[in-house]
């Protein structure tokens, strides 16, 4: 039987791994492959590195680090972030990279998703999207959410664009709820039911995680496929391995 | 975890975004592959072995435009087909509807409504079906990551099946050629212990092989 995944989520900047408020004061907390190898070590099923750099500078994302990463890695691992054209991602999977993620760029054009499925098979194109609940109670994408600055609200439902993503040859979704995202309250289990019930193609929960039991609910109560989480696992507010055991012991199918 | 050191090993280029992942990961056992799409190169290695991801029908185009369809079928050193590769053994896929390379008397079909989801991505249990070198020293329960929309079917070939809305064939062996569905390269100390133990083959037809 397939298990569910956990997928910690590296932001890297020029190389390095780094944390603070996305695009400004960046901490560098460390060198990407010894962070890659530890969290290889403590059981990771994935690892997702976002370029926060590369996106909103417009740069690609520099295949050096994704060859040293792919070289100690023997989990898979995605890249996101600075992806925008089929040779962005030639770059990036030829690397060494498992799959791309996209998220702006697919809004901006959304034949995008097309073209890569077409290049390279829907398995290694991810989109990624960033939604939040309007005032009217309808879930809305967010374009260039990771730069508060320049965040925009479209008036592209959410609901349609998965249905849309799907269409165009996505191979997985992640979905990352912005209300709850940094709260550390627990996954936005109504939308990503919501989701769920629209998307035939693995889906992945991001934004919430603060507990072991948020984790079990998103499995549970919205039957994804995986849950992202940057914080509590950068903190060591929760540690992979016993996470895992929780959920064996609840149920859930995971890798030892 | 070291294989012999005295293997040649060649990966067949066919285009698959994987090749790099795969000559890292034979890296990590101390062997340095080489990529051709030359028969001649081929034919001299100890070790071959066909990576591929992608569909079925450019993969088999990218073969038969180097001649490789041909070539492939009758090489006599152990052949490893990795996820496509190892569904191109087969006879046929139902993806574009493609003639593959013949090996494996089966035809390879799409993931059917019983699947939760396509693709089929992310790390699956395997279960051995038959006894085989291959599968020496491999620990259990073994994981292994899968990221498939067509599968093969379990058959006298089957040396490990996994279940994903049904039993598929996640390894298999037939003579010489041997196929796995997941990704060694990315499969963690399974996927090494696996990879390890291909390159432990001998380069000649093991006498009085089980292949079917």
């Amino acid at each position: 039987m397939l298990t569910r995944r956990i997928i910690p989520c590296l932001d890297v900047a020029d190389g390095k791994v780094v944390k603070g408020v996305r695009f400004r004061d960046h901490a560098v907390v460390g060198d990407i492959v010894e962070l890659a190898a530890r969290y290889r070590d403590a059981g990771a099923d994935e690892l997702v590195f976002y370029d926060i750099a590369a996106s909103p500078q417009g740069r690609r994302v520099e295949r050096a680090w994704v060859e040293r990463v792919a070289r100690v890695l023997d989990i898979p691992f995605c890249v996101a972030g600075g992806i925008r054209s089929v040779e962005d991602a030639r770059e990036v999977l030829h690397a060494g990279a498992d799959k791309v993620s996209v998220n702006s760029p697919a809004l901006e054009r959304p034949g995008l998703i097309e073209e890569l499925a077409g290049a390279f098979g829907a398995q290694c194109v991810v989109i990624g999207i960033d939604s939040l609940r309007d005032a009217d109670g309808v879930w809305r994408v967010r374009q260039y959410a990771g730069d508060p600055a320049r965040t925009r609200a479209l008036p592209r439902r959410t609901l349609d664009w998965v249905d849309e993503a799907q269409r165009r040859g996505a191979g997985e979704i992640v979905l990352n709820c912005m209300g709850s995202d940094g709260t550390r309250d627990g996954y936005d289990l109504a939308q990503l039911r919501a989701v769920r019930a629209r998307c035939r193609v693995p889906l992945v929960a991001s934004g919430g995680a603060g507990a072991p039991a948020h984790f079990l609910a998103a499995f549970r109560e919205a039957d994804v496929d995986a849950a992202l989480a940057a914080g509590v696992f950068h903190g060591g507010a929760i540690a992979i391995a016993e996470l895992k055991a929780y959920l064996r012991g609840q149920g859930i199918e995971v890798r030892p | 975890m070291r294989a012999r050191p005295n293997v040649d090993v060649v990966l067949v280029d066919a285009g698959g975004s994987n090749l790099g992942s795969v000559r890292c990961a034979l890296r990590r056992l101390g062997v340095e592959a080489e990529v051709s799409a030359d028969a001649g190169r081929i034919r001299a290695a100890t070790h071959v072995i066909l990576p591929g991801v992608g569909a079925a029908a450019p993969g088999m185009a990218r073969l038969r435009e180097s001649g490789l369809d041909r070539l492939i079928p009758t090489l006599t050193q152990p052949v490893l087909g990795v996820c496509l590769g190892m569904q191109l053994l087969f006879e046929a896929s139902e993806e574009g509807d493609t003639a593959c390379l013949g090996v494996i008397p089966a035809r390879v079909r799409r993931f059917d409504g019983a699947a939760p989801r396509v693709p089929q991505m992310g790390w699956n249990r395997l279960r051995i079906e038959r006894d085989d070198p291959l599968l020496a020293e491999l620990a259990q329960p073994a994981y292994a990551y899968f990221v498939h929309s067509y599968a093969a079917p379990v058959g006298p070939w089957t040396l490990a099946s996994a279940d994903y809305g049904g039993a598929f064939s996640a390894m298999v062996r037939r003579r010489n050629f041997v196929g796995m569905q997941f990704h060694p390269e990315r499969s963690a100390a399974p996927g090494a212990r696996l990879l390890a133990n291909f390159l432990r083959e001998p380069a000649a037809v093991r006498a009085g092989a089980t292949g079917t």
